[in-house]
Protein backbone atom coordinates (compact mmCIF):
# COMPACT_ATOMS: atom_id res chain seq x y z
CA UNK A 1 0.00 0.00 0.00
CA UNK A 2 3.02 2.55 -0.99
CA UNK A 3 1.83 5.83 -2.14
CA UNK A 4 4.34 8.17 -3.92
CA UNK A 5 4.37 11.86 -3.33
CA UNK A 6 4.95 12.14 -7.04
CA UNK A 7 2.24 9.45 -8.61
CA UNK A 8 0.00 11.36 -5.68
CA UNK A 9 0.80 14.61 -7.91
CA UNK A 10 0.23 13.18 -11.33
CA UNK A 11 -3.07 11.75 -9.99
CA UNK A 12 -4.54 14.79 -8.46
CA UNK A 13 -3.48 16.95 -11.67
CA UNK A 14 -5.55 14.69 -13.72
CA UNK A 15 -8.30 14.74 -11.34
CA UNK A 16 -8.35 18.39 -11.28
CA UNK A 17 -7.65 18.02 -15.04
CA UNK A 18 -10.72 16.26 -15.61
CA UNK A 19 -12.76 17.90 -13.28
CA UNK A 20 -12.18 21.09 -15.08
CA UNK A 21 -13.55 19.55 -18.23
CA UNK A 22 -16.79 17.76 -16.59
CA UNK A 23 -18.06 20.13 -14.88
CA UNK A 24 -16.07 23.67 -16.92
CA UNK A 25 -17.86 23.01 -20.11
CA UNK A 26 -21.24 22.80 -18.34
CA UNK A 27 -21.05 25.70 -16.23
CA UNK A 28 -19.81 28.16 -18.65
CA UNK A 29 -22.79 27.14 -21.08
CA UNK A 30 -24.93 27.74 -17.80
CA UNK A 31 -22.89 31.11 -16.67
CA UNK A 32 -23.71 32.83 -20.17
CA UNK A 33 -26.29 31.31 -22.29
CA UNK A 34 -25.07 30.68 -25.62
CA UNK A 35 -26.60 31.78 -29.07
CA UNK A 36 -29.22 29.43 -30.62
CA UNK A 37 -26.73 27.98 -33.50
CA UNK A 38 -24.43 26.93 -30.62
CA UNK A 39 -27.34 25.35 -29.05
CA UNK A 40 -28.77 23.59 -32.12
CA UNK A 41 -25.19 22.17 -32.69
CA UNK A 42 -25.39 20.31 -29.29
CA UNK A 43 -28.33 18.69 -31.27
CA UNK A 44 -25.90 16.58 -33.15
CA UNK A 45 -23.00 16.42 -30.46
CA UNK A 46 -24.15 12.80 -29.32
CA UNK A 47 -24.48 11.24 -32.75
CA UNK A 48 -21.14 13.00 -34.07
CA UNK A 49 -19.09 11.83 -31.13
CA UNK A 50 -19.72 8.49 -31.21
CA UNK A 51 -19.22 8.36 -34.76
CA UNK A 52 -15.75 9.76 -33.92
CA UNK A 53 -14.74 6.97 -31.66
CA UNK A 54 -16.18 3.75 -33.84
CA UNK A 55 -14.75 5.01 -37.27
CA UNK A 56 -11.55 5.05 -36.44
CA UNK A 57 -11.20 2.38 -34.47
CA UNK A 58 -13.16 0.07 -37.65
CA UNK A 59 -10.58 1.90 -39.98
CA UNK A 60 -7.77 0.50 -37.65
CA UNK A 61 -9.40 -2.56 -36.72
CA UNK A 62 -9.35 -5.97 -38.74
CA UNK A 63 -12.11 -8.30 -39.75
CA UNK A 64 -12.49 -9.12 -36.16
CA UNK A 65 -13.64 -5.41 -35.32
CA UNK A 66 -15.84 -5.10 -38.81
CA UNK A 67 -17.97 -8.52 -38.26
CA UNK A 68 -18.05 -7.83 -34.27
CA UNK A 69 -19.42 -4.34 -35.41
CA UNK A 70 -21.74 -5.77 -38.09
CA UNK A 71 -23.27 -8.32 -35.66
CA UNK A 72 -23.51 -5.69 -32.82
CA UNK A 73 -26.02 -3.68 -35.63
CA UNK A 74 -27.38 -6.60 -36.32
CA UNK A 75 -28.76 -7.64 -32.81
CA UNK A 76 -29.23 -3.94 -31.97
CA UNK A 77 -31.32 -3.12 -34.95
CA UNK A 78 -33.55 -6.59 -34.60
CA UNK A 79 -33.86 -6.55 -30.52
CA UNK A 80 -33.07 -2.33 -29.41
CA UNK A 81 -31.47 -4.38 -26.77
CA UNK A 82 -28.07 -2.96 -25.07
CA UNK A 83 -27.23 -6.39 -23.39
CA UNK A 84 -27.96 -8.67 -26.37
CA UNK A 85 -26.00 -6.19 -28.91
CA UNK A 86 -23.15 -6.28 -26.58
CA UNK A 87 -23.31 -10.36 -25.98
CA UNK A 88 -23.68 -10.86 -29.70
CA UNK A 89 -21.50 -8.80 -31.21
CA UNK A 90 -18.71 -9.92 -29.21
CA UNK A 91 -19.37 -13.45 -29.55
CA UNK A 92 -19.00 -12.60 -33.38
CA UNK A 93 -15.41 -10.85 -33.01
CA UNK A 94 -14.70 -14.45 -30.37
CA UNK A 95 -15.56 -16.56 -33.32
CA UNK A 96 -13.57 -14.57 -35.87
CA UNK A 97 -10.68 -14.57 -32.99
CA UNK A 98 -11.35 -18.03 -32.30
CA UNK A 99 -10.94 -19.26 -36.36
CA UNK A 100 -8.26 -16.78 -36.89
CA UNK B 1 -47.31 18.26 -15.57
CA UNK B 2 -44.46 20.78 -15.37
CA UNK B 3 -44.96 21.63 -11.47
CA UNK B 4 -45.07 18.27 -10.40
CA UNK B 5 -42.02 16.31 -12.86
CA UNK B 6 -39.57 15.12 -10.27
CA UNK B 7 -36.06 16.36 -10.86
CA UNK B 8 -33.92 13.44 -8.82
CA UNK B 9 -35.83 10.84 -7.57
CA UNK B 10 -34.71 7.86 -5.52
CA UNK B 11 -36.38 5.99 -8.73
CA UNK B 12 -35.14 7.17 -11.51
CA UNK B 13 -31.35 6.21 -9.37
CA UNK B 14 -32.60 3.46 -9.20
CA UNK B 15 -33.52 2.94 -12.56
CA UNK B 16 -30.52 4.45 -13.67
CA UNK B 17 -28.27 1.72 -12.02
CA UNK B 18 -30.54 -1.01 -13.30
CA UNK B 19 -30.53 -0.35 -17.09
CA UNK B 20 -27.17 0.45 -16.87
CA UNK B 21 -26.77 -3.14 -16.09
CA UNK B 22 -25.24 -4.37 -20.00
CA UNK B 23 -23.09 -1.36 -19.92
CA UNK B 24 -21.57 -2.44 -16.74
CA UNK B 25 -20.66 -5.79 -18.17
CA UNK B 26 -18.76 -3.69 -20.62
CA UNK B 27 -17.22 -1.51 -17.94
CA UNK B 28 -15.47 -4.00 -16.47
CA UNK B 29 -13.07 -5.61 -18.82
CA UNK B 30 -12.07 -1.65 -19.60
CA UNK B 31 -10.98 -1.16 -15.98
CA UNK B 32 -9.38 -4.89 -15.28
CA UNK B 33 -7.35 -3.61 -18.64
CA UNK B 34 -6.56 -0.57 -16.96
CA UNK B 35 -5.34 -1.92 -13.51
CA UNK B 36 -3.22 -4.51 -15.43
CA UNK B 37 -1.45 -1.28 -17.18
CA UNK B 38 -1.13 0.36 -14.00
CA UNK B 39 0.14 -2.78 -12.59
CA UNK B 40 2.62 -3.40 -14.95
CA UNK B 41 3.95 0.31 -15.21
CA UNK B 42 4.78 -0.11 -11.15
CA UNK B 43 1.85 1.48 -9.39
CA UNK B 44 0.63 0.15 -6.58
CA UNK B 45 -2.62 -1.22 -5.61
CA UNK B 46 -3.70 1.96 -3.66
CA UNK B 47 -2.39 4.04 -6.18
CA UNK B 48 -4.21 2.02 -9.25
CA UNK B 49 -7.70 2.72 -7.13
CA UNK B 50 -7.23 6.19 -6.10
CA UNK B 51 -6.60 7.03 -9.85
CA UNK B 52 -9.34 4.88 -10.77
CA UNK B 53 -11.86 6.96 -8.44
CA UNK B 54 -10.91 10.34 -8.27
CA UNK B 55 -10.24 10.56 -12.58
CA UNK B 56 -12.60 8.16 -12.91
CA UNK B 57 -11.71 8.56 -17.22
CA UNK B 58 -10.72 5.61 -19.07
CA UNK B 59 -9.44 6.27 -22.25
CA UNK B 60 -7.36 9.38 -20.48
CA UNK B 61 -6.07 6.61 -17.62
CA UNK B 62 -5.00 4.53 -20.26
CA UNK B 63 -3.70 6.60 -22.54
CA UNK B 64 -1.28 8.04 -19.45
CA UNK B 65 -0.45 4.97 -18.21
CA UNK B 66 0.87 3.87 -21.56
CA UNK B 67 3.58 6.55 -21.51
CA UNK B 68 4.41 6.44 -17.57
CA UNK B 69 7.47 7.00 -16.17
CA UNK B 70 9.35 7.66 -13.20
CA UNK B 71 9.35 10.10 -11.22
CA UNK B 72 5.61 10.15 -12.41
CA UNK B 73 4.70 12.81 -15.65
CA UNK B 74 3.09 15.19 -13.48
CA UNK B 75 2.32 18.11 -16.06
CA UNK B 76 2.66 15.39 -19.32
CA UNK B 77 -0.19 13.27 -17.37
CA UNK B 78 -2.66 16.71 -16.87
CA UNK B 79 -2.01 17.74 -20.27
CA UNK B 80 -3.08 14.46 -21.97
CA UNK B 81 -6.04 13.82 -19.54
CA UNK B 82 -7.42 17.46 -20.27
CA UNK B 83 -7.15 16.85 -24.06
CA UNK B 84 -8.86 13.51 -24.38
CA UNK B 85 -11.74 14.78 -22.20
CA UNK B 86 -12.10 17.87 -23.68
CA UNK B 87 -15.47 15.83 -25.33
CA UNK B 88 -16.94 15.91 -21.73
CA UNK B 89 -16.88 19.60 -21.95
CA UNK B 90 -19.61 19.22 -24.99
CA UNK B 91 -21.17 16.76 -23.30
CA UNK B 92 -22.65 18.03 -20.06
CA UNK B 93 -24.48 20.97 -21.90
CA UNK B 94 -26.19 18.47 -23.91
CA UNK B 95 -27.72 17.36 -20.76
CA UNK B 96 -28.73 21.16 -19.48
CA UNK B 97 -32.40 20.59 -19.59
CA UNK B 98 -31.90 18.32 -17.15
CA UNK B 99 -28.82 19.59 -14.93
CA UNK B 100 -30.00 23.14 -14.98
CA UNK B 101 -32.62 22.04 -12.40
CA UNK B 102 -30.08 20.86 -10.04
CA UNK B 103 -28.21 22.53 -6.96
CA UNK B 104 -25.70 21.72 -5.25
CA UNK B 105 -24.52 18.17 -4.04
CA UNK B 106 -27.07 16.60 -6.67
CA UNK B 107 -25.39 18.80 -9.41
CA UNK B 108 -21.88 18.13 -8.62
CA UNK B 109 -22.22 14.42 -8.02
CA UNK B 110 -24.13 13.73 -10.94
CA UNK B 111 -21.55 15.83 -13.03
CA UNK B 112 -18.94 14.05 -11.30
CA UNK B 113 -20.24 10.42 -12.46
CA UNK B 114 -20.79 11.41 -15.97
CA UNK B 115 -19.13 9.29 -18.61
CA UNK B 116 -19.67 8.00 -22.15
CA UNK B 117 -21.86 5.48 -21.80
CA UNK B 118 -24.29 6.42 -18.95
CA UNK B 119 -24.43 10.34 -20.59
CA UNK B 120 -25.30 8.30 -23.96
CA UNK B 121 -27.96 6.45 -22.07
CA UNK B 122 -29.40 9.66 -20.37
CA UNK B 123 -29.14 11.65 -23.76
CA UNK B 124 -31.83 8.76 -25.33
CA UNK B 125 -33.66 8.87 -22.18
CA UNK B 126 -33.96 12.79 -22.63
CA UNK B 127 -35.01 12.48 -25.82
CA UNK B 128 -37.59 10.37 -25.19
CA UNK B 129 -39.10 13.24 -22.37
CA UNK B 130 -37.83 11.51 -19.59
CA UNK B 131 -36.92 14.60 -16.92
CA UNK B 132 -35.51 13.35 -14.34
CA UNK B 133 -31.79 13.34 -13.63
CA UNK B 134 -31.91 11.03 -11.38
CA UNK B 135 -31.12 8.44 -14.08
CA UNK B 136 -28.23 10.30 -14.95
CA UNK B 137 -26.32 9.67 -11.02
CA UNK B 138 -27.64 6.08 -10.71
CA UNK B 139 -26.16 4.83 -13.94
CA UNK B 140 -22.96 6.65 -12.92
CA UNK B 141 -22.34 5.61 -9.69
CA UNK B 142 -22.88 2.53 -10.19
CA UNK B 143 -20.38 2.76 -13.20
CA UNK B 144 -17.88 4.32 -11.02
CA UNK B 145 -18.00 1.77 -8.51
CA UNK B 146 -17.25 -0.96 -11.31
CA UNK B 147 -14.67 0.63 -12.40
CA UNK B 148 -13.23 1.05 -9.07
CA UNK B 149 -13.45 -2.20 -8.08
CA UNK B 150 -12.52 -3.57 -11.55
CA UNK B 151 -9.18 -1.56 -11.84
CA UNK B 152 -8.21 -3.02 -8.26
CA UNK B 153 -9.23 -6.47 -9.60
CA UNK B 154 -7.14 -5.96 -12.64
CA UNK B 155 -4.02 -4.56 -10.55
CA UNK B 156 -4.20 -7.86 -8.51
CA UNK B 157 -4.40 -10.36 -11.25
CA UNK B 158 -1.91 -8.19 -13.42
CA UNK B 159 1.22 -10.36 -12.35
CA UNK B 160 -0.46 -13.70 -13.17
CA UNK B 161 -3.53 -12.78 -16.22
CA UNK B 162 -2.47 -10.94 -19.42
CA UNK B 163 -5.03 -11.23 -22.24
CA UNK B 164 -3.21 -11.66 -25.84
CA UNK B 165 -3.86 -8.23 -27.40
CA UNK B 166 -6.35 -9.29 -29.91
CA UNK B 167 -8.84 -11.12 -27.11
CA UNK B 168 -12.28 -10.34 -28.14
CA UNK B 169 -12.68 -8.92 -24.41
CA UNK B 170 -11.36 -6.00 -25.84
CA UNK B 171 -14.02 -5.71 -28.39
CA UNK B 172 -16.47 -5.15 -25.27
CA UNK B 173 -15.87 -1.34 -25.59
CA UNK B 174 -16.32 -0.97 -29.13
CA UNK B 175 -19.68 -3.09 -28.58
CA UNK B 176 -21.03 -0.75 -26.72
CA UNK B 177 -20.45 2.16 -28.55
CA UNK B 178 -21.23 0.65 -31.44
CA UNK B 179 -24.70 -0.38 -30.11
CA UNK B 180 -25.26 3.19 -28.31
CA UNK B 181 -24.83 4.58 -31.81
CA UNK B 182 -27.44 2.50 -33.38
CA UNK B 183 -29.89 3.62 -30.47
CA UNK B 184 -29.09 7.32 -31.42
CA UNK B 185 -29.19 7.05 -35.44
CA UNK B 186 -32.96 9.54 -35.16
CA UNK B 187 -33.32 10.24 -39.10
CA UNK B 188 -32.35 10.86 -42.28
CA UNK B 189 -31.26 14.17 -40.69
CA UNK B 190 -28.19 12.53 -39.08
CA UNK B 191 -26.55 11.20 -42.14
CA UNK B 192 -24.79 14.29 -43.53
CA UNK B 193 -23.11 14.95 -40.15
CA UNK B 194 -22.01 11.37 -39.05
CA UNK B 195 -20.21 10.88 -42.93
CA UNK B 196 -18.57 14.25 -41.67
CA UNK B 197 -17.40 13.23 -38.74
CA UNK B 198 -16.41 10.04 -39.99
CA UNK B 199 -14.22 11.41 -42.41
CA UNK B 200 -12.68 13.38 -40.38
CA UNK B 201 -12.26 11.59 -37.22
CA UNK B 202 -10.44 8.81 -39.44
CA UNK B 203 -8.19 11.18 -41.16
CA UNK B 204 -6.93 13.14 -37.67
CA UNK B 205 -6.44 9.76 -36.45
CA UNK B 206 -4.44 9.28 -39.21
CA UNK B 207 -2.45 12.29 -39.63
CA UNK B 208 -1.96 12.77 -35.24
CA UNK B 209 -1.41 9.81 -34.12
CA UNK B 210 -1.47 9.32 -30.44
CA UNK B 211 -3.11 11.60 -29.35
CA UNK B 212 -7.46 11.99 -29.27
CA UNK B 213 -8.34 15.12 -30.56
CA UNK B 214 -9.79 13.39 -33.65
CA UNK B 215 -12.74 12.95 -31.39
CA UNK B 216 -13.11 16.29 -30.25
CA UNK B 217 -12.98 17.60 -34.10
CA UNK B 218 -15.10 14.93 -35.51
CA UNK B 219 -17.73 15.71 -33.26
CA UNK B 220 -17.43 19.28 -33.85
CA UNK B 221 -16.76 19.14 -37.66
CA UNK B 222 -19.82 16.45 -37.81
CA UNK B 223 -22.38 18.69 -36.00
CA UNK B 224 -21.07 22.34 -37.53
CA UNK B 225 -22.10 20.53 -40.98
CA UNK B 226 -25.59 19.45 -40.06
CA UNK B 227 -26.29 23.10 -38.24
CA UNK B 228 -24.63 24.71 -41.28
CA UNK B 229 -27.01 22.13 -43.85
CA UNK B 230 -30.11 23.24 -41.43
CA UNK B 231 -29.34 26.69 -42.31
CA UNK B 232 -29.21 26.61 -45.75
CA UNK B 233 -32.68 24.59 -46.03
CA UNK B 234 -34.21 26.94 -43.67
CA UNK B 235 -34.84 24.56 -41.07
CA UNK B 236 -34.99 24.71 -37.56
CA UNK B 237 -32.54 22.70 -35.78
Amino acid sequence: MTLDPWVLAAIAAMAAATLVTRAGGYLLFRAFSPPPIVRAMLGYIPGTLFVSYVAPALAAGGLQQWVGALATIAVMLATRNLALAILGGTAAAGVVWAAG
Amino acid sequence: MSRTRPRFSRAAVLEGARRSLPVQVAVAPFGLVCGVSAQAQGLSLAEAALMSGLVYAGSAQLLVLSHWSSPAPVLAAALATFVVNLRMALMGPVLGPWLDRLRGWRLWASLFVMADQNWAMSVTQMQSGRWDAGFLFGSGALMWVVWVASTAAGHLLGATMRPPSGHPLFFTALAVFVAILVAMWRDGRDLVPWIVAAAVSVLLARLLPGTSWYILLGALSGSVAGVWRDRRRGLSA
